[in-house]
């Protein structure tokens, strides 16, 4: 049963052919076998996912169920929970409890679904293989000896192992795309403004998009259409009717044009994601798709221009943990400038200092204009390189990621190499386009290979239609890890 | 330029962050490397380019929204209380600033 999807659970449950207090069980079964080597989650407390589970057993048999009602959900430990810690994967928050839910907690809640736990994460989502988890690293259920990429590596390998069925992931510059790649699941980054941030903890506010984590682009739509909608208490919360995430999941797939960026093809990827990624957009192409090569031209400087506004903006938000009102705080201090600079020194890792030490710079007197400003300039550039291209087509093709899961440490003294692995991801999320990771292979060493699709702004039900269709005729979406055997 | 030691101390201090000699060091390898990454993109004319500082699509409104200047929350600060550190009668408690 656990190796369905979210569509055959919910139809499962809706024909009373198991329950949710069996389905989640089923969960808490897999999690206690397996969260040991795999160190997905950070926080469970199964007593309260029975009771939800049962609250959502009464709920359908008063015939109030929704479509998702009763099915276990992992949060990624960025979405604020009331009366279960959200830690952010850093020690700064380490025993925080949040006075409040999350929008997209509350509207799973809302839906019914069972909080099943939470997942571990790089440190302030600033990572891309979470090893930056003051809570350890996640491990790849394909190769344990591999990192599940990050930051939302903990809900990735959750879904992939089958501890979840689906969950919760935010991406800034690739943090569901990448880490769905790496472990052979379906990751959506939204459009900007689509998933409400209220209760998200606040990395980069111009880039933060929160999103759905699943086994097919079906879970995928079935999740946005809980997710997705206005929330008032967001300032960069889109106004728009609801959608239905599901509606173009049979639209036909002739006369679609594939842009294939000429940049996302170069030197650099390893060939075997090349020959996956070609063979599934040679796939489409046998079912009338027109393929489409262009440019992204600026798209090189997409990861330099990142790596001045995300550290800009974590610089400020992160200011807020003084060691005062709430998080961390030093035990022996001189002064008040001491309990701050102690309080930060001892709460955040290493990364995250360094990120707080780039932004400071960029933002600081006489370095504004030639960092900040300029890059928020190459940054139109490289938006209305997406605008161009979608003149020209309906969707862009090409790979996640440069590599498939790279070995724990491997990247670990080079953070520019670390950086690299979003050189694919980044270009949209400074656009605010909507990107989609589905599976669409293996390497030589059996390690999945993610097909990044990615849309204008809004074309979230097209992207999931598009995939619908290729997981019709491929299984890569169901394949189960041979380390983590249902 | 690489950063120096004395730019790096003033950054820590600047963001209120204590750095340790070793993380000092490796914070100065490890940050020289990123602005040389950073760097590639000072080059590139950008002349009459409006700075792009948010990414609400255009067709969405394009801009943040105002609201009306109200009181919407109700007074939670025994709840938000609840998490800080160190707090005595409504009030949080810090080291004394004024001899």
């Amino acid at each position: 049963m656990l190796g369905a999807t979210l569509g055959e659970l919910a139809a499962a449950l809706a024909r009373g052919e198991t329950s949710s207090v069996e389905l989640t069980q089923g969960c808490l079964d897999r999690i206690a076998r397996w969260n040991g080597p795999l160190n997905a989650f950070i926080t469970l407390d199964p007593e309260r996912s029975l009771r939800e589970a049962r609250e959502a057993d009464a709920r359908r048999a008063a015939g109030r169920a929704g479509p998702l009602t009763g099915i276990p959900v992992a949060h990624k430990d960025i979405f604020c929970t009331r009366g279960m810690r959200t830690t952010c994967g850093s020690r700064m928050l380490g025993n925080f409890v949040s006075p409040y839910d999350a929008h997209v907690i509350e509207r799973f809640a809302a839906a019914g679904c069972v909080l099943l736990g939470k997942t571990n994460m790089d440190e302030f989502a600033m990572g891309s293989s979470n090893e930056n988890s003051h809570f350890g690293p996640v491990r790849n259920p394909w190769d344990t000896a591999r990192v599940p990429g990050g930051s939302s590596g903990g809900s990735a390998a959750a879904v992939a192992a089958r501890l979840a069925p689906a969950a919760t992931g935010t991406d800034t510059g690739g943090s569901i795309r990448q880490p769905a790649a790496f472990t052979g699941i379906c990751g959506l980054k939204p459009t900007y403004g689509t998933v409400s941030r209220y209760g998200m903890v606040a990395f980069a506010s111009s880039l933060d998009q929160g999103g759905p984590m699943a086994r097919s682009a079906e879970d995928l739509a079935l999740l946005m259409n809980v997710m997705a909608g206005h929330d008032r208490r967001d300032s960069t919360s889109v106004e728009r009717a609801p959608e239905d995430y599901a509606s173009q999941l049979k639209a036909p797939l002739e006369g679609l044009r594939v842009g294939l960026p000429r940049e996302y093809f170069a030197e650099g990827c390893a060939p075997d994601v090349l020959l996956r990624v070609r063979e599934a957009i040679a796939w489409f192409e046998s079912r009338g798709a027109r393929l489409v090569e262009l440019e992204l031209p600026r798209s090189p400087l997409a990861v330099p221009v990142y790596y001045v506004l995300a550290p800009a903006e974590a610089s400020s938000n992160l200011s807020r943990f003084d060691g005062v009102r709430y998080g961390h705080r030093a035990s022996d201090y001189r002064d008040l400038a001491d309990l701050y600079s102690r309080s930060r020194a001892e709460g955040f890792g290493a990364e995250v200092k360094r990120r707080i030490l780039v932004g400071t710079y960029v933002l600081s007197h006489g370095y504004y204009d030639a960092y900040y400003l300029q890059a928020q300039k190459v940054r139109r550039l490289i938006a209305r390189d997406f605008v161009a291209a979608f003149e020209r087509c309906d969707v862009l093709m090409g790979p996640v990621a440069p590599s498939t899961a790279f070995p724990i440490g491997a990247n670990a003294d080079d953070p520019v190499q670390m950086y690299l692995n979003d050189i694919f991801t980044i270009p949209a999320s400074l656009a605010g386009v909507p990107a989609l990771s589905i599976p669409c292979g293996f390497d030589a060493a059996g390690l999945p290979v993610g097909l990044q699709l990615t849309g204008p702004h809004f074309a979230e039900a097209r992207l999931l239609g598009l995939a619908h269709h290729y997981q019709q005729a491929t299984d890569w979406h169901r394949r189960v890890p041979a380390h983590t055997p249902l | 330029m690489p950063l120096s030691p004395e730019q790096i101390d003033r950054l820590a201090r600047l963001a209120r962050v204590a750095l340790s000699p070793q993380e000092r060091e490796d914070a100065r390898d490890k940050l020289n490397r990123v602005l040389g990454l950073i760097d590639q993109m000072r080059a590139v004319d950008t002349t009459g380019v409006e700075p792009m500082s948010h990414a609400v699509a255009e067709e969405a409104g394009g801009g943040q929204r105002l609201r009306a200047d109200e009181v919407t929350e109700p007074d939670r600060r025994e709840a938000f209380q609840a998490v800080a550190p160190a707090v005595e009668e409504g009030l949080y408690l810090v080291p004394k600033v004024i001899e």
